[in-house]
C-alpha cells in the first residue's frame, strides 16, 4: 500500500518561501497568483494492506516525525 | 562543572563550545557521540552545539531530536540537570519538545552570519546570573532557520513567566523588528523551559569569549554556569 503525505504550514504561520515564489511567478509574467503556500510531499511504501491500520501508522509517523504540528498540518492519502 | 558536549553527524561548533567551557571551568568537557545511550556519570551540563546535524534533513534538528543520546538528555533535563542548545542545538531542543516553539526559515530567506546585539531579559538562571538585567551584549549569529515562532498561548506563558532569556535589540537596547536578523516573534533569541534548567538560543556566545576575537560578552554565560554548577 502506498501512502501520500502532504505537509503544509498552518494558516496564520508566515511562509516567506511561498511569498518569494509568488513574487517570482509575478516577475515571470504569471498574473493573478494571489498567494502561494509551500509545503512538503512524501510518498511512503507500506507493507500493511489494511487501510485503517495503515492510516493509523502513518498518522503516528506524522505526529512523531514527518510534521512539526506546532506550525504544520498534514493530510494522508492511501492508494 | 562536568560538561558533556553532544556530537551529531554534522555538528561543527563542538570544539568552540568546548574551549569556552574549558576557559570558564578549567575542566575539559567530554564529547558524547549521538549514538551513545548514556551520558558520562556525574554530568552537570549537556551542550547541544551548533552545526547542521543530519544535513538539516526534513526539518532542522528533527533527526537529531530522535538520536539515542537524546533519551538520556531528556532524562537529565527531567531530573533538573542543565542543558543548553545553541543554534542547531536550539532547533534540536525545540524539535525534542524540551523548550517550546519552533525555529522557522529566516524571514529574509537568507543565511545570516554577523554580530547581533541582545538584551538580557532574565538573570534568574544558571546561564544568565552573571549579566545585569537589561544588559546589552554583542554576540554572533550564523543561521538560516532562526525565526522563532510559538502560538499565542505559548507566547503568553513564556512572556508571563519571564522565560525569554534574550531578545534581539539595537546597540542601544531598543527591541525593534529591524534589530532582529531573522524575523523571530517578539525578537526572541533564547528561551528557557519551565524549570529554567534548559536554555535554547540561536546566537553563539561561545564565539565571543576572547578579546582577541572581538569581545568577551559570551564568556559571562559560561562563567555563570561554571559558578552555578561548581
Amino acid at each position: 500500500m502506498k501512502a501520500r503525505v502532504h505537509v503544509t504550514l498552518k494558516h496564520g504561520v508566515l511562509d516567506p518561501q511561498g511569498k518569494a515564489i509568488a513574487g517570482a511567478l509575478g516577475s515571470l509574467g504569471f498574473a493573478g497568483v494571489e498567494d502561494v503556500r509551500q509545503g512538503k510531499f512524501l510518498e511512503l511504501e507500506l507493507t500493511e494492506t489494511d487501510a485503517a491500520k495503515a492510516r493509523e501508522q502513518v498518522k503516528a509517523m506524522c505526529e512523531k516525525l514527518l510534521a512539526n504540528t506546532v506550525i504544520e498540518n498534514y493530510t494522508i492519502e492511501l492508494q | 562543572m562536568k560538561a558533556a558536549v553532544v556530537v551529531f553527524p554534522g555538528s561543527n561548533r563542538e570544539r568552540d563550545v568546548a574551549l569556552a567551557l574549558k576557559r570558564a571551568s578549567y575542566t575539559t568537557p567530554a564529547y558524547v557521540w549521538h549514538g551513545d545511550s548514556e551520558l558520562p556519570a556525574g554530568t552537570d551540563l549537556v551542550v547541544l552545539p551548533g552545526g547542521f546535524s543530519y544535513g538539516d534533513y526534513l526539518r532542522c534538528g528533527a533527526m537529531a531530536a530522535l538520536s539515542p543520546v537524546m533519551r538520556a538528555v531528556k532524562e537529565h533535563a527531567a531530573r533538573g540537570g542543565h542543558v543548553i542548545g545553541i543554534c542547531n542545538g536550539f532547533q534540536i531542543l525545540a524539535e525534542a519538545g524540551l523548550v517550546p516553539g519552533v525555529l522557522m526559515r529566516n524571514a529574509s530567506l537568507r543565511f545570516v552570519c554577523r554580530d547581533v546585539h541582545l538584551r538580557v531579559e532574565a538573570t534568574n538562571s544558571a546561564y544568565t546570573a552573571g549579566y545585569q538585567p537589561g544588559q546589552v551584549i554583542r554576540v554572533p549569529v550564523a543561521h538560516a532557520e532562526g525565526n522563532y515562532f510559538a502560538d499565542d498561548e505559548v507566547l503568553k506563558r513564556l512572556e508571563g513567566e519571564g522565560r525569554v532569556a534574550f531578545r534581539y535589540c539595537t546597540e542601544d537596547g531598543d527591541v525593534v523588528p529591524e534589530a532582529s536578523p531573522n524575523g523571530a516573534i517578539n525578537n526572541i533569541a533564547g528561551v528557557f523551559n519551565e524549570g529554567r534548567n534548559v536554555l535554547g538560543m540561536m546566537p553563539h556566545p561561545e564565539n565571543m569569549t576572547e578579546a582577541v576575537v572581538g569581545g568577551t560578552d559570551g564568556a559571562i554565560l559560561f562563567d555563570s554556569l561554571a559558578k552555578a554548577l561548581a
